[in-house]
C-alpha cells in the first residue's frame, strides 16, 4: 500500500490555475523529486500536502486513510487539521527557523506543545520532556550539529539553519518529509552540507517528497522523478529515464537549459 | 533667591502630591492601553471587512483630534449636554476621565504600532509553526510575540516618553496634577501668592522621570538583543 496516495490536484488562485490535475503515489521509503521551472506549482503542490493551501479539487490520502477530499467537503475545523499536517513535514527554502530559541529548542518546542495534549501530561511532564530533549539532540548530532545546540539562528550558517530545520521537522516523526528547494538560499558549498544530510535520510529510507533544482541530486537520490511544468506532470518515472532519457519535449527543453548554464 | 529657598519646602511637598497623581494617570493609562491597543490592532487587521473599516474609522477620528478636545469632550459632555454628569464634582470623577480619555487615546496610537510590528513578521515564521502542527494560540504566543515586542520597542519609547508629558493635558478639566499644583502658587497657594517659579519647576519632574523611563526602556531593548 502506497503511504502517500495523491489524485488529482487541483488548485486556482483566482482566474489563474496552479494546477491542473497532479496525481502520483509514493511507497514507504521512496523518495520522490520534484522538477520544473519557477511558476510550474511545485511549491503549491507541497503547500497542498501540508495544508497551508486547500486544494480546489482532488484527495490526498496518507497509509489509505483520506486526509483530504474536494468531493466530500466535512468542514475542516482547525484542530482536524492540524492533526493531519503532522502526517507532513515540511522545510521550507527559506529555513524559517524561531530567531528567539536556541538550535535545541526550535527543535523541541513543537513535541513539548503537542505533548501537553496528552492525558497523563502533568505526572509525566519531566520525563516527556526528558525524552523530547534526548532524541532533539540525537537528531541534531546526526545532522552535525553537536557544538551547535545551544546557538541562536543568528549566530549560524545557512546551511546550519537548513539541518536544525530538517531536524525539527523529524522530530514529530512525519510518515513523508517535504522538502521546498531547501538549498536554493544556498550557496554551492553549503547546499552540498545540506544535500549531504538528505542523502543520508534516504540511506535510512525515509519517505521524502524534494522540490529541487539540483539535477544531479535528484538524479542520484530519487526513486522517482516527477517533471513539472504549467500546472501538470508532463513526465514522471525513474530518474535514469526523466532525467537521462526524456521522451517528452518539454522535459528536454528543461534539462537543456541546465545544461547550458 | 533667598525667597524661593524659603517657599522651596512648601513647594515641594505640593508639587509631590500633584506629580503622585501625574504619576497615576501615567501608570493606569499605560496598563490600559497596552492591552486595550493590542484588541484594536487586532479589530483593524480583521479579515471581517466592517470590524477593520470601523476600527480603522475610530483610529482615525481618535488619531486625528487633539487629546485635549478629546478629554474636554469626555469629561462635559454627559454634564452639560446629556444633563447627566456622570462624573461627579470631585477629583476622583475628574481622574476617572481622563484616565479613559488617555487609555483610548493611546490604545489607538499603540495599536497603530502593534500592526505594523505584527505585520512585519515574515510569513513564514507562521506557516513554520502550522507545519510543526501548532494552534494559532501558540504560534502568536510562544512565536510571534516576543519577536514583535523586539521590533516595537523603539517606535513604543517614543510614545511611552510623549505620554509622560502629555499627562499635563488634564490640567484642562482641573486634574490636580502636576502642572495644576505649580500653577496654584500663582493665584495663591499654602501662602505663597505670585510665584512662577514652582510652575518652571515642575519641568524637572518631567525631566528626572523620563530619564527613569528611558533607562528602564533602554534596558528592555538590551534584554532583547540576544536574537536577531
Amino acid at each position: 500500500m502506497a503511504v502517500l496516495d495523491v489524485k488529482d490536484i487541483r488548485k486556482s488562485f483566482g482566474q489563474t490555475e496552479i494546477l491542473k490535475g497532479i496525481s502520483f503515489s509514493l511507497e514507504k521509503g521512496q523518495v520522490v523529486s520534484i522538477i520544473g521551472s519557477s511558476g510550474s506549482g511545485k511549491t503549491t503542490l507541497l503547500r497542498c500536502l501540508n495544508f497551508l493551501e486547500t486544494p480546489d479539487g482532488g484527495s490526498i490520502a496518507v497509509n489509505g486513510q483520506t486526509l483530504f477530499d474536494a468531493a466530500a467537503p466535512a468542514a475542516q475545523r482547525e484542530a482536524d487539521i492540524r492533526r493531519k499536517r503532522l502526517h507532513f513535514g515540511l522545510v521550507f527554502q527559506s529555513f524559517n527557523l524561531f530567531p528567539q530559541y536556541t538550535a535545541l529548542e526550535n527543535v523541541t518546542l513543537a513535541g513539548r506543545l503537542l505533548a501537553k495534549e496528552e492525558p497523563d501530561y502533568k505526572d509525566r511532564k519531566k520525563d516527556i520532556f526528558a525524552r523530547i530533549d534526548g532524541e532533539a539532540r540525537q537528531l541534531l548530532a546526526q545532522m552535525g550539529l553537536s557544538d551547535r545546540m545551544d546557538n541562536y539562528p543568528h549566530q549560524l550558517s545557512g546551511g546550519q539553519q537548513q539541518r536544525v530545520a530538517i531536524a525539527r521537522a523529524l522530530a514529530l516523526r512525519p510518515d513523508i518529509l517535504c522538502f521546498d528547494e531547501p538549498t536554493s538560499a544556498l550557496d554551492p558549498e553549503l547546499t552540498q552540507e545540506v544535500l549531504r544530510v538528505i542523502r543520508q535520510l534516504a540511506d535510512r529510507q525515509t519517505t521524502m517528497v524534494i522540490v529541487t533544482h539540483e539535477m544531479a541530486f535528484a538524479r542520484d537520490v530519487s526513486t522517482q522523478v516527477i517533471f513539472m511544468d504549467d500546472g501538470v506532470v508532463v513526465e514522471s518515472g525513474s530518474p535514469e529515464q526523466v532525467i537521462g532519457a526524456p521522451t517528452q519535449e518539454r522535459t528536454r527543453r528543461f534539462l537543456d537549459s541546465y545544461n547550458q548554464a | 533667591m533667598e525667597l524661593i529657598l524659603q517657599q522651596m519646602p512648601t513647594v515641594l511637598k505640593a508639587l509631590n502630591v500633584g506629580f503622585l497623581q501625574t504619576l497615576k494617570l501615567f501608570f493606569v493609562t499605560g496598563l490600559g492601553a497596552f492591552p486595550l491597543g493590542l484588541v484594536i490592532a487586532f479589530g483593524s487587521m480583521s479579515r471581517f471587512k466592517p470590524l477593520s473599516a470601523l476600527t480603522r474609522c475610530v483610529v482615525w477620528v481618535v488619531r486625528g483630534t487633539p487629546l485635549m478636545i478629546q478629554l474636554l469632550i469626555i469629561y462635559y459632555f454627559p454634564g452639560m449636554v446629556l444633563k447627566n454628569n456622570i462624573w461627579g464634582s470631585g477629583e476622583a470623577g475628574r481622574f476617572l476621565a481622563s484616565s479613559i480619555a488617555f487609555i483610548f487615546n493611546y490604545a489607538c496610537y499603540f495599536s497603530e504600532i502593534y500592526r505594523g510590528g505584527i505585520q512585519s513578521i515574515p510569513r513564514g515564521q507562521q506557516e513554520a509553526g502550522l507545519v510543526l502542527g501548532m494552534t494559532r494560540g501558540q504560534i502568536f504566543f510562544r512565536v510571534t510575540l516576543l519577536q514583535v515586542i523586539k521590533r516595537i520597542v523603539p517606535p513604543m519609547s517614543n510614545e511611552i516618553i510623549t505620554l509622560v508629558k502629555d499627562t499635563a493635558l488634564a490640567r484642562i478639566i482641573a486634574l490636580q496634577e502636576i502642572i495644576w499644583a505649580g500653577q496654584s502658587f500663582l493665584k495663591g497657594s499654602h501662602g505663597i501668592a505670585g510665584a512662577i517659579w514652582p510652575l518652571f519647576f515642575t519641568a524637572v519632574y518631567y525631566l528626572a522621570f523620563t530619564g527613569v523611563v528611558t533607562l528602564a526602556l533602554g534596558r528592555v531593548e538590551k534584554r532583547l538583543d540576544y536574537f536577531r
